[in-house]
């Protein structure tokens, strides 16, 4: 029976059928699933790490003792992993050792659309990508013989077209499975693992060696086990493809000779000769870089088309690879597009704080220190923070930056204050560091540690601050403002995160605070964990509302405009959708007229809930 | 019978529209066809626009649809059938939810909800058939405002003439056990308004 699987859900699927005994991951977009749902599989262990280098590295040591492993993070976090990354690839692995990276052609969710496939080029490994949920599944098998036959960390490529469209795969209920520990530790088995100067510069031509013989791999076995192969077509035009691009130029040019690699780096260069020379016109079709078209091209194979007629920003389209075939002559005419809609204005509908978020209230007392102070942000939901109404982010570039940027703007000699505002997760993940760095240097820098106690982002994954193991085991809770207080930092509060006024005041305390750095931990669980409980929902009176709007710059969607007019502004009154509210009560604490309040004060109550 | 089928499914986060369109994917399997869904979530599902492409055939390629060509677009929310309708090929239908859900951009900037007449009547001359289906009080009289996508489904089980059954199940095997009722009785409301 076939059921269908998201890329990610197959990758979890055929990395337990590999045997990977252990996995460990940092929740991020679009790769998170994976480690979510490896975790139920029996017989093996995986594992929220605190950051994706520390992910690697727990699977680099596991590799080392002989485990099959995988680590698997979205394209940015192998940036933070790849200091280990390229030096795993200089000492090899015993076990396998598979690096899933999740990339975001089209910045779905993500801060930048990097192609991932030239960290593969750059660190000297094979990049193999899927093109559907049944080769994800297989390609996990084949990217750990791979690595445990030349010694290598494999990338397993995804993106998110991959990892969260869902296609057929043939079901399997998992059988039981013991955890296997590892054999005693082998210190003769050959591998050098210890990677000091005088081993990195004996190892280096090794290295070259290898991927020599990797290519020699993929032009051979590469196409007997199908993660390379040629379907033949019309030969008057060939294309060259690779990925979840290779579902576009199938669909569009299935009549046609398709070459997809299955395995990205190193290319089987001869087997691309040799097939361009069977065909009249070779086209390169692939996502992002034009990472394939510059190997064939500096190989001296002719390519007549490739990026010049392929987008090489933005998540590649069945629209864009026919505009693209089509301007490469291939296709007769381009789709003929309807007209686009204007008969009716749509409104935009940007991205919010979900009602009862804990971001909330701190997000509208922040947006008042923006005169006198430079706010430096992170990554997660609270990068929110930067859209209207609140307006209250000057600065985001990556995970853990926001304390960093705070210091160094401030020991620049920075006119105003600077507060850093990260959440829980990206405290653990790379905000320890920048902390230790600012009170070690003695900036006077405000920090705003928004713990919504869960990893909410990416769909409310556990952190060490939670102690909630990713198998669901206890395991030990962090407490945020025991570490900033063992740091060194002399003021260290926690406030309720729905208390407009003591949030307000702490922040004002936290600013005012002269001695090092000062952190307020905003605490209140996201509203997706259990932690949140649902209150009575708000109602406005409307015979109180004056309009004055400080409802509406809470920015929460359940804060709706009503019919009713108030005669001397001529602006719609306020009112709340009881489908939406979650009776935080932070509309009602801003509301300098007492017109909002419990929906039970008008004897409402059931109807409202 | 049905060979090639493209739907879009659009709303906003937390509407359901994600879990509606993995069942619609899975009907298409369970017709004897290939099938494929795909979607984004992440940032923009935080009280955003979600979109979800479900493709039928003998043989899916892409997971994604393209624009100007989808069969039948689902807009859970009213004025989201307005921003993706460009989507739907000439000739195509749509099934939209009246539900409103203001958009911040509305609430808190200067932008207006449009009129639903107006939008009504716009989709009208850009598809060949529309059903308007009341979701939201449906979902209330089978017992639990979350079966919206549930009366959705029935309304496009409706209208893609298909086995009721077929629909029921796979939205049945979906669900938690004890909405089982509920969700029965959602989609007989939501078979009998779009009928």
């Amino acid at each position: 029976m076939k059921v269908l699987l998201s890329g990610n859900e197959a990758i979890a699927l055929g990395a337990w059928e590999a045997g990977i005994q252990y996995a460990s991951a940092y929740p991020g977009t679009p790769s998170t699933e994976i480690l979510e749902n490896f975790a139920r599989y029996p017989g093996i262990r995986a594992e929220w790490a605190s950051n994706e280098k520390v992910a690697l590295d727990n699977a680099v040591g596991a590799a080392f003792g002989g485990a099959r492993t995988l680590a698997a993070m979205k394209h940015v976090g192998v940036n933070v992993a790849a200091d280990s990354l390229m030096s795993v690839s200089y000492t090899g692995v015993k076990g396998a050792l598979i690096l899933v990276s999740a990339d975001d052609p089209g910045c779905l969710s993500s801060q930048n659309e990097q192609d991932n496939r030239q960290y593969a080029r750059f660190g000297k490994f094979p990049c193999i990508d899927p093109a559907d949920s049944d080769e994800a599944r297989r390609f996990v098998g084949i990217a750990v013989d791979v690595s445990e036959q030349f010694r290598t960390p494999v990338m397993l490529r995804t993106t998110t077209r991959l990892s969260h469209s869902k296609s057929a795969v043939e079901a399997r209920v998992p059988d039981a499975r013991e955890f296997k520990p590892l054999s005693p530790f082998d210190r003769e088995d050959g591998l050098d693992r210890t990677i000091l100067p005088e081993v990195a510069r004996r190892r280096h031509p090794e290295i070259e060696a290898r991927l020599n013989a990797i290519a020699e791999w993929s032009a051979t076995e590469g196409f007997d086990c199908g993660v390379n192969r040629i379907e033949w077509g019309e030969t008057d035009i060939g294309i060259v493809t690779s990925g979840i691009t290779y579902q576009y130029v199938r669909e569009l040019a299935g009549h046609k000779s398709i070459l997809k690699l299955g395995m990205s780096y190193p290319l089987p260069l001869d087997r691309i000769r040799e097939f361009a020379e069977s065909v009249d016109t070779l086209i390169v079709v692939e996502e992002l870089d034009p990472f394939i078209e510059e190997q064939i091209r500096a190989a001296g194979i002719v390519v007549a088309h490739g990026k010049d007629v392929i987008p090489i920003c933005g998540e590649l389209t069945l629209a864009a690879v026919r505009q693209g075939l089509y301007e490469a002559g291939l296709l007769a005419a381009p789709l003929e597009q309807p007209a686009p809609f204007e008969d009716v204005t749509v409104p935009r509908r940007p991205p919010a704080l979900c009602p009862g978020c804990p971001h909330r209230a701190f997000f509208y007392n922040l947006r008042r220190h923006k005169r006198k102070a430079v706010l430096a942000g992170d990554i997660g939901c609270y990068s929110m923070g930067a859209m209207p109404p609140y307006e209250a982010m000057d600065m985001v570039i990556s995970m853990g930056a926001s304390i960093g940027m705070a210091h160094g703007f401030a020991r620049a000699g920075g006119q105003e204050s600077a507060i850093a505002t990260i959440g829980d997760s990206t405290f653990f993940h790379s905000g320890m560091a920048p902390l230790a760095s600012a009170v070690y240097n003695r900036s006077n820098i405000a920090v705003a540690i928004l713990d919504n106690r869960i990893t909410a982002m990416t769909g409310q994954q556990q952190n060490p601050g939670t102690g909630i193991t990713l198998q669901g085991e206890q395991g030990h809770e962090i407490d945020i403002a025991m570490v900033c207080r063992a740091m060194g930092v002399t003021f260290v509060e926690e406030v309720n995160a729905w208390d407009v006024n003591a949030v307000n005041k702490v922040l004002r305390d936290a600013l005012a605070h002269e001695d090092g750095p000062a952190v307020v931990v905003v605490r209140g669980a996201c509203v997706f964990t259990p932690h949140f409980h649902l209150q009575p929902k708000m109602h406005v009176d409307l015979a109180k509302c004056v309009t004055c709007g400080s409802c509406f710059r809470v920015g929460c969607p359940a804060i709706i405009k009503s019919d009713e007019i108030y005669p001397t502004s001529g602006k719609q009154k306020a009112a709340v959708d009881p489908l939406l509210c979650t009776g935080c009560t932070v509309c009602m604490q801003v509301c300098p007229v007492q017109a909002i309040g419990p929906a039970e004060r008008e004897g409402s109550l059931q109807e409202a809930l | 019978m049905i060979t090639n089928l493209d739907m879009l499914f659009v709303g906003v986060g937390g509407q359901g529209v994600l879990t509606a369109s993995d069942i619609a994917a899975q009907v298409g399997l369970d017709l004897g066809l290939d099938a494929k869904k795909s979607e984004v979530h992440g940032f923009a599902q935080r009280g955003g626009v979600v979109d979800s492409h479900v493709r039928w055939a003998p043989a899916v390629g892409s997971p994604t649809c393209e624009k100007g060509t989808v069969d039948v677009l689902m807009a859970f929310e009213l004025l989201e059938a307005g921003r993706w309708v460009d989507w739907l090929r000439p000739g195509g239908m749509i099934v939209v939810n009246r539900q409103q859900i203001t958009p911040m951009s509305v609430s808190i900037a200067n932008a207006v909800y449009p009129d639903e007449a107006a939008l009504l009547a716009a989709l009208r001359g850009r598809a060949s058939k529309v059903v308007v289906v009341d979701a939201l009080p449906l979902a209330e009289e089978a017992g639990n405002t979350r079966t919206v996508n549930t009366i959705m489904l029935a309304a496009l089980s409706t209208l893609l003439e298909t086995d009721a059954e077929v629909w029921e199940t796979a939205i049945l095997r979906r669900v938690p056990q004890r909405y089982a009722d509920v969700n029965r009785e959602a989609f007989r409301l939501g078979r009998a308004a779009a009928g």
